[in-house]
């Protein structure tokens, strides 16, 4: 592993792809699995989450040369937690019908573990810039996780991709991919292919 | 000795403290600025469920009032006349408050359904509270001359007791008890002012 800490680009582009938070990682899986039945739910899942990250990311990068080791945790959690809050507010005033859809798993981005893995990974070592980069890149990672598993339960179960209709009506909207069982179908199928898409470059590589 | 020990803690902890203050002034701003709107949209989904709790009120026609405390909405039919009472109840369930309507007949002797406009239960479970095949259903037309009960199995209708979900037993006892309470109270309130109950 190299000493040096890795620049905010290289933060920015392994929040996509190689270090992305589903796919990779396998973090915040709560709200993957949760709120994926449809793209409209999954996208504000995902800016939800993005927000919180991203700010979370810059108050923990702000204050990483005044944060005591043991006490970390608990500042992380203190802020994520205020700006989750705000997040769920402002979801109930602006977007009812959807905060009603999304209920308890926005105030559920607290725990979301992704948000303090970063916290911990990269905004209490480096500075407000590349904790801010890597803030994005992961939260572009999450939506396209989200996105991907949303794209394909809600074309199954309901035939449509943000409510528009993509399937003709008479097809069968498989109802297992709305329910919570097609979101553990799906994720592990879709994990699957990515890992054997990465042995199969992996091997021609080498 | 004593005072160190005090200075240590707060240099520990000044960080916290601090931040605590901070994030906690900032979001009194936020629910400030925020609350009237969220008021407003919760009212209007009050307003847009009064057709499916009292059958036959015209949601134009229904009138917020003020009686001994409890405010509560007057369900009227498209002609004016009240054909009965929407009334808010609230109070812990499982997770977090679980916020009610009731909708009750004119003279409060049964109960028209319920709705829940606000809870934070178990998905997948409690928050089934929510589904009106799977509990809402249950208090339909339910006598309020004795409190509901919660049993396992499915009831009897209008014999007073609500089916428990499945794994949610908390969550539907506290709806339950939530109503229980609410039209017990409101039942007392009506009986004290017969002039706005319609004169009854």
């Amino acid at each position: 592993m190299p000493s040096r800490e890795p620049t905010a680009l290289e933060r920015f582009i392994n929040g996509i792809l190689p270090e992305n938070p589903i796919y990779r990682n396998l973090l915040g899986l709560c709200p993957t699995l949760a709120v994926t039945n449809g793209m409209k739910p999954a996208l504000t899942m995902a800016a939800a989450t993005g927000f919180v990250l991203i700010c979370a990311n810059v108050i923990t990068s702000l204050l990483r040369r005044v944060l005591k080791p043991h006490l970390r945790i608990l500042v992380f959690t203190l802020t994520i937690a205020t700006f989750v809050t705000i997040a769920d507010r402002f979801l109930q005033a602006y977007m009812y019908d959807m905060s009603k859809i999304l209920g308890p798993y926005v105030p559920l981005i607290i725990v979301n573990c992704m948000i303090i893995s970063r916290c911990e990974v990269c905004a209490s070592k480096q500075s407000v810039g590349v904790a801010f980069a890597d803030a994005v890149g992961v939260s572009l990672g999450f939506c396209l996780g989200l996105a991907s598993i949303a794209t394909v339960r809600e074309i199954l179960g309901s035939g449509t991709w943000m409510e528009l209709r993509v399937l003709p009506e008479a097809w069968p909207n498989w109802g297992i991919m709305v329910l919570p069982p097609g979101a553990f179908l799906t994720l592990g199928l879709l994990l699957g292919g990515w890992n054997w898409y990465n042995a199969r470059r992996a091997a021609k590589a080498g | 000795m004593n005072t160190e020990k005090h200075g240590n803690l707060l240099g520990q902890a000044w960080l916290v403290l601090c931040l605590s203050l901070a994030f906690g002034a900032t979001l009194a701003g936020v629910e400030v600025g925020l609350k009237p709107r969220i008021i407003e949209n919760k009212r209007n989904e009050t307003f847009s469920q009064i057709p499916s709790l009292v059958s036959g009120a015209d949601r134009s026609q229904t009138t917020e009032v003020e009686i001994d405390g409890h405010s509560l909405f007057e369900a009227r039919a498209e002609d004016g006349s009240q054909i009965g009472w929407v009334v808010p109840a609230g109070g812990q369930g499982f997770a977090d408050r679980i916020e009610v309507l009731v909708g009750l007949n004119l003279d409060a002797t049964r109960i028209t359904g319920i709705f829940v406009l606000d809870q934070k239960e178990t998905p997948g479970l409690g928050d089934f509270i929510t589904d009106e095949q799977r509990f809402r259903k249950w208090y339909r037309d339910q006598p309020t001359e004795s409190n509901l009960t919660v049993i396992k199995t499915a009831p009897e209708p209008r014999t007073g007791k609500i089916q428990a979900l499945t794994g949610a037993t908390i969550s539907s006892d506290a709806v339950t008890d939530i109503v229980n309470r609410k039209v017990a109270d409101f039942k007392v309130s009506l009986a004290a002012l017969p002039a706005i109950a319609g004169g009854m």
